[in-house]
């Protein structure tokens, strides 16, 4: 049928198979979808019928369309089912689903109505509800039972003492007969494991291929993460950059400005070579700046050392217009969150520096609810335009490489506010 | 310059850095008593060769991040007079005023590593710092400069160049050099500027420090 079973097939022709752990997963997988299946399908009558009746005035039409999802969460319970029984090889971690391109719950129910993989789960939702439950539970109930029954009939007739009813069926009073039917419980149970373990096999091959990613789904899975991995890439080699050139060229400048310095002290006051020397030092002074400015452009110490309310501090510091900065955050941020927001903020005090005619700004930043939220205000004539190029869908691919949103408010006359959302987590930090 | 001779522990992990500045300072009278390349190393050198001063780097191993500047306010937590220098290559104040809040914010400079090749402002930074002044970089304090800050609001464009002045570590007779003015004059400006930043009279150099600490607006 499909490979991401084919382990468990192999297992069931091998000798060892019934001192594997296989076949009790595959009663537990059995015994626990079906349970969940006859939950569903309780929990979808009365939703349905709940619906129905209120679709009357208006209310429970909201409400169907929310019934739509519900294979959602029973796909990643299914999900989380498959890889904890371990019967379904290719279950990858990550569902079929995309990340919403930007936060909030309206962008993501548009999303996930559109995706296909939705209506895929919908339908397994449906199917388990009211079609493999019954099936899954009569299977694991007459493997498990029955044998089950039979094994218990020497223990209860000792316990007893008298007689005891097998199966119902009929009425054993001599221990032999007993101790018969027991051995004979222990032969059905180990004959029993062989169909259980092939309908789990089963079962699990069916939910495995409609439920993991496919095709495309496959491939947006993969260049999110290797999106991911070349921007760290990108993060660790501007680090590296901006280390040797601090560790050598700045060095190196600073022991020849030096040596400068000193030879200065040496020359003759007021002969040529002093003012020669006094012209070279100046020079080296004036690369030894030069040289600061870009590796702090490259990456800003600050950054690493403090994190981002420092970084963007120093950041206002640096521009022509006065910049009131304010951030509330429990820890520091991801290093490529960190660096996206701080590269963000000084290109948007650039650019209001630049053409905004602003007095006065203000940079907010806070995290709440999984979201890094930076704001920059300032009270300029506004009128900012994105598709004008001034340096705005830059700022944007910025943002977006680690899964966040910039978005502008700039009518003319002002005020212009310009807002990142980053979706992450803080790092708890010692500290 | 009849400053007093010095000794010092330096600690600056780039060899030609060091080499440079033991012999720089050695031409001046003063003494490195121990040249050190790393955070722990400076430490040690500290127990065990009390110095008068300090000069360390910001960046050093083993984290190449700012350990130099954490030693350095570490070493301040345990001896709030040790005057200690930073030099650094980065014009941030978070890192100044990091350095400036440790002990009792006396004996601190945060000198850009551009200003060691003027020789002789370097070394009467270190002397300044040695003898208890607070240096801060000139360029530290212009950037300061461009910003309007509330409690500076308040100052003139002068007394704003006076505070500059003061942050930088000159004395009066140097800020009246500086700007051309007489002592009195000087004077007034800095009575004023303490009396804006509501700093009431207290022990002269202290009041000077918490006025370049608000400057800083730590």
């Amino acid at each position: 049928m499909s490979g991401g079973t084919a382990g468990v097939w192999r297992e069931l022709t091998r000798p060892a198979f019934l001192r594997s752990s296989l076949p009790w997963r595959a009663a537990g997988y059995l015994l626990a979808s079906g349970t969940a299946g006859l939950l569903l399908c309780a929990a979808l009558l009365v939703t349905a019928v709940t619906a129905g009746v209120l679709a009357a005035v208006l209310v429970g039409l909201p409400l169907l369309a929310a019934l739509a999802l519900v294979g959602l969460p029973f796909a990643a319970w299914e999900r989380w089912l498959l890889r904890a029984v371990r019967l379904y090889d290719a279950i990858p971690g990550a569902g079929p689903h995309q990340v919403p391109s930007r936060p909030g719950l309206p962008a993501w129910l548009r999303l996930r109505y559109r995706e296909q993989a939705t209506w895929r789960e919908l339908g397994f939702a449906v199917l388990a509800a009211f079609v493999l439950w019954p099936v899954e539970l009569v299977v694991v109930g007459c493997a498990l039972a029955v044998p089950g029954y039979l094994i218990a009939a020497l223990p209860l007739l000792l316990a007893d003492g008298d007689q005891v009813n097998v199966l119902k069926l009929w009425q054993v009073h001599s221990p032999l007969v007993a101790a018969a039917l027991t051995l004979a419980g222990v032969v059905a149970l180990a004959l029993a494991a062989y169909p259980l373990t092939a309908v789990a096999a089963g079962r699990a091959a069916l939910a495995g291929t409609v439920l993991a990613p496919a095709g495309q789904e496959l491939r947006i899975g993969e260049l999110v993460s290797s999106r991911a991995r070349l921007v760290d890439a990108f993060e660790a080699e501007r680090r590296r950059i901006e280390r040797d050139l601090h560790d050598g060229a700045q060095q190196r400048l600073v022991a020849l400005a030096m040596a400068l310095g000193l030879a200065r002290l040496d020359a003759e006051p007021d002969s040529e070579l002093a003012s020669r020397l006094a012209d070279a030092h100046r020079q080296a002074d004036h690369v030894l700046a030069e040289l600061r400015e870009l590796i702090n452009g490259i990456h800003p110490q600050v950054l690493t050392d403090h994190g981002l309310p420092d970084a963007c501090a120093d950041a206002a510091d640096r521009s022509p217009v006065p910049v009131e900065v304010a951030f509330e955050l429990t820890g520091r941020l991801p290093a490529a969150v960190e660096s996206a927001g701080y590269f963000a903020v000084s290109e948007a005090l650039t650019n209001l520096a630049k053409h905004s005619g602003a007095r006065s700004a203000r940079i907010h930043g806070h995290h709440a609810r999984g979201l890094l939220v930076i704001e920059v205000l300032d009270d300029g004539r506004g009128g900012a335009d994105p598709a004008l190029g001034t340096g705005l869908t830059g700022l944007a691919d910025r943002v977006a490489v680690v899964d966040g949103v910039l978005t502008l408010s700039s009518p003319p006359g002002g005020p212009t506010v310009l807002r990142m959302e980053i979706p992450c987590t803080p790092i708890a930090t010692a500290a | 310059m009849s400053a007093p001779a010095l000794r010092i522990v330096l600690a600056e992990d780039g060899v030609l850095l060091r080499e440079g500045l033991v012999g720089l300072l050695a031409r001046f009278g003063h003494r490195v008593v121990a040249a050190v390349g790393d955070a722990h190393a400076l430490h040690a050198a500290v127990a065990d060769h009390p110095p008068d001063i300090v000069i360390t780097d910001v960046r050093m191993p083993p984290g190449q991040t700012d350990e130099g500047l954490r030693a350095a306010v570490a070493l301040r937590e345990r001896r709030p007079g040790l005057p200690v220098l930073v030099l650094s290559q980065y014009v941030q104040r978070s890192y100044a005023a990091q350095l400036l809040d440790s002990g009792t914010g006396t004996g601190v400079g945060y000198l850009l590593k551009d200003r060691i090749s003027q020789v002789e402002e370097f070394v009467a930074a270190v002397a300044a710092v040695a003898a208890g002044g607070t240096v801060v970089d000139p360029e530290v304090v212009r950037r300061l400069l461009g910003r309007r800050r509330d409690p500076l609001e308040r100052l003139t464009p002068r007394e704003r160049e006076v505070l500059a002045l003061i942050a930088e570590g000159r004395s009066n007779a140097a800020i009246c050099r500086a700007l051309v003015l007489s002592e009195a004059a000087v004077g007034k400006h800095i009575g004023n500027i303490l009396m804006k930043l509501d700093l009431p009279p207290a022990e002269e150099t202290h009041r000077r420090v918490l006025a370049v600490l608000r400057f800083l607006g730590a």
